[in-house]
């Protein structure tokens, strides 16, 4: 039973109930959803008892199984059952398809988009087959707390790019999660951790998962957790460890070079279970029946195993010697190494960490699960259960970003594992006389070559005034929030022309695609549209009256008599028209008090940098 | 508010940064857009903006280079951005020396010992270069400065490309 927190007196009028918040981990094989219940963060199980759901949907013609019931389904179905749609997510067919030539999937589409497959029920896109897999889970929450989920937590790995955050984003509105924030797997490993040992001190996290491998290193004092620089490879994980058995099954076994959709499933799925005996056991003993019924026994012994994935296990440790060089800081430096994903059970991947950091590495909590635990605290506090939490993460962006300059080379504007939020801006001049538009083109990656970048996205100004060749001086900002998201705006100075670009991901969905499948979606579910708008705007209303209006009494004094007046009466009406059911008027009324209050936001802020500082004067007198 | 008033700080080179990260992490703790994920629109973008220009400040104000670039900027002397190069014949000598240096040790067998030992030699340059930037700075003679300052930025890149090497030699 949740419990119910009363505020101060005074503070607010009304105390507010919990709010239900989860932390989600949508893991390359393995998802998984967490909450905090009564102060204690668990993960939650569905009817049968499952926390883990694997991360596979199956569309037939007739429904759509995720889960368990998808995987079972795997060997007779395999060009319908998708299997790791995470690491296609913001990648193009092409890129997809030379990255893993073994799929039994039909990639539709150009080359150059986004991939998605042909399935039984019509296109599927990797976000429409993740925002599945997190409707099952948001589901299984609402089911087990018996309440509709206020907000969510998603986690990705470190290492993911702008295209693939961006998609992540995207899956979570489609189905139906209002996304409080996208956190680092590690980070969220490291706050799962930090809270519970109370540590303090640099920690480095080793997140090998199914399909992506994240090193991050991380300060932990008081409350705050920074995190000094991170590195990996979005494209190294279990998987890749099954495919060299696969690749050696193939070249034992005399296997042809393309085999059938079933064979691939049958090698890939015995790959699997050969990896996961050889953790315990010295050699395995397999057969595999082929096409032609016949059959091949192998054996695989652990050596074998080990010098198979030796090279696997060189390439994440030379990714943690580089984060460590980017955080400033040795090996010996580091105070705890915590393990997370399911790979890190590999006995040769925990053996070569430990030598590598000269310590042995903790795995006290479940590494399945370490992740969505911590992204469940982050979500108990983001959505307001703990008001007096001194928690701060900050976090770093991943990849450098860049822009495309004269000859295909990359002029870097904001360097990796710098601290996010931030914004950095760029002048461009024309090259013409009378020019009156250009191209910009966004890439990311740590290449000296544009086409060795991933492309994120190309733009156009148009409307620059026509002037001599560098006359105009064009101004580009790009922001990168703290989900590690990109916005770019430009200006042109001399007629201070301000201009929003949205910057699509080169490989995203069009924000129509998305708008089309939501409308289809709530078509399906006879959602009534209007009901939930109003019960949305009502909530947002309450919010502003609560937080504007606790402001407004503690902070009269930065308001002149006319302004307070006008507010108060603006929240008045805010407050009568809550009583109503014109969602609209309500709409208007908040941005209405959004746009009269921002100079009285801007002046409590500034107050609030010479508070947050006070503290210090004292003691360093 | 500028940089250095942002963490409440006098404008000087000489900075105690343990102190400047402690009130980096006050303000972000206050600012952070963290704080604000169930606030409105506008205070979302607020603290977006604030959280942004705090990082921008600390990021500044912690790496020598920046924080003397930046207090030269606020006497009216911006050299971030500049394509002048040091005229000092000496120093380029040296310069040619360093690099010369470089190639030699990369060319080694065994060349960890030669890099910790150039390691050891840029970190004294360094340290004398920075204790003239705050020097020149304190007695308002900022076209010395900015000469040190340039000086400094090509022992920087020195030691980028000394680590470049000491990763190059080094296998896990």
């Amino acid at each position: 039973m949740a419990l119910l927190q009363i505020s101060e007196p005074g503070q607010s009028e009304a105390p507010h109930q919990r709010r239900l918040a989860v932390g989600i981990d949508l893991g390359t094989t393995n998802s998984l959803v967490a909450t905090v219940r009564s102060g204690e963060a668990t993960t939650l199980a569905d009817q049968q008892g499952n926390t883990i759901l694997p991360s596979v949907v199956r569309y037939s013609a007739e429904q759509v199984q995720v889960g368990i019931e998808a995987l079972a389904n795997a060997e007779a179905d395999p060009e319908n059952t998708i299997i790791s749609a995470k690491r296609f997510m913001g990648r193009s067919v092409e890129d997809v398809v030379k990255t893993y030539p073994e799929l039994p999937y039909q990639f539709v589409g150009e080359a150059k988009e986004l991939a998605r497959i042909a399935t039984a029920a019509g296109k599927k896109s990797p976000v429409e087959v993740s925002a599945d897999i997190l409707a099952v889970l948001k589901t299984r929450a609402e089911n087990s707390l018996g309440d509709e989920i206020q907000g969510a937590v998603i986690t990705v790995p470190a290492y993911f790019d702008d295209a693939q955050r961006q998609c992540t984003k995207d899956a979570a509105r489609l189905a139906g999660l209002k996304v409080l924030r996208l956190l680092n797997e590690p980070t969220a490993a490291a706050i799962a951790y930090g809270l519970d040992s109370k540590q303090e001190g640099q920690i480095a996290v080793y997140d090998l998962g199914g399909g992506t491998f994240d090193i991050s290193i991380l300060k932990l004092e008081k409350g705050v957790f920074e995190v000094l620089s991170t590195g990996g490879d979005s494209a190294l994980g279990g998987d890749d460890f099954d495919q060299v058995i696969v690749d050696w099954i193939k070249a034992s076994g005399k296997l042809p070079a393309q085999l059938s959709s079933r064979m691939r499933r049958v090698v890939k799925e015995t790959a699997k279970k050969v990896k996961e005996q050889l953790s315990d056991a010295s050699s395995v003993d397999y057969s595999i029946k082929l096409d032609d019924q016949s059959q091949i026994q192998l054996s695989l012994t652990k050596a074998e195993f080990e010098s198979l994935v030796e090279p696997l296990v060189k390439r994440t440790l030379i990714a943690c010697r580089r984060a460590l060089k980017d955080a400033g800081l040795k090996a010996e430096d580091i105070k705890d190494v915590i393990l997370v994903g399911g790979s890190t059970r590999v006995p040769l991947v925990r053996s070569r960490v430990a030598d590598y950091f000269a310590k042995e590495p903790l795995s006290s909590i479940d590494p399945d699960q370490v992740v969505a635990i911590g992204a469940s605290l982050q979500a108990d506090i983001l959505v307001g259960n703990k008001p007096d939490s001194d928690m701060v993460l900050l976090d770093v962006i991943p990849l450098s970003l860049g822009l495309e300059t004269m000859g295909g080379l990359c002029e870097k504007i904001i360097p990796r594992n710098t601290t996010i939020p931030v914004a950095k801006a760029q002048e461009f001049t024309t090259f013409k006389d009378g020019q009156t538009a250009m191209a910009v083109h966004v890439v990311q990656g740590e290449r000296e070559l544009v086409k060795d970048c991933r492309s994120l996205a190309k733009f156009e100004l148009h409307g620059i005034p026509p002037m001599a060749a560098g006359a105009a001086h064009i101004r580009v900002s790009f922001q990168v929030d703290a989900d590690g998201l990109l916005s770019v705006t430009a200006m042109e100075k001399s007629t201070g022309v301000q201009s929003s670009i949205q910057v699509k991901p080169s490989y995203g969905l069009e924000e129509n695609e998305i708008l089309q499948m939501l409308q289809a979606s709530v078509a399906n579910a006879k959602d009534d549209v209007k009901a939930r708008q109003l019960a949305e705007q009502v909530v947002e209303a309450q919010r502003m009256l609560e937080s504007l209006g606790n402001a407004i009494t503690q902070d009269k004094h930065l308001l002149s008599e006319e302004e307070y007046n006008s507010l108060t009466g603006d929240l008045a009406k805010l407050a009568e028209l809550c009583q109503g059911s014109d969602v609209d008027a309500i709409k208007q009324q908040i941005e209405l008090i959004d746009n009269n209050s921002q100079d009285f936001a801007a002046a409590r802020m500034d107050q609030s940098i010479r508070k947050a500082l006070q503290g210090h004067k004292v003691d360093e007198i | 508010m500028n940089f250095f008033e942002i963490f409440n700080f006098e404008p000087d080179f000489n900075l105690d940064v343990n102190s400047l990260s402690a009130r980096y992490k006050d303000l972000q703790r206050a600012f952070h857009p963290d704080q604000y994920a169930s606030a409105n629109e506008s205070q979302k973008l607020l603290a977006l903006q604030k959280a942004t220009e705090i990082n921008d400040a600390y990021a500044t104000l912690k790496s020598t280079v920046s924080r003397a670039e930046y207090l030269l900027k606020l006497v009216g002397l911006d050299i971030s951005h500049e394509t002048t190069t040091v005229k000092d014949p000496s120093f380029l000598m040296q310069q040619m020396e360093y690099r010369e240096k470089l190639e030699d040790i990369s060319a080694l067998s065994d060349p960890y010992d030669a890099i910790i030992e150039f390691e050891q030699e840029l970190e004294q340059e360094q340290a004398e270069l920075e204790a003239t930037i705050g020097r020149e700075l304190k007695s308002a003679h900022y076209e010395q400065a900015a000469n040190a300052v340039r000086k400094l930025k090509f022992i920087k890149k020195l030691q980028v490309e000394l680590e470049r090497l000491e990763d190059e030699v080094s296998d896990i």
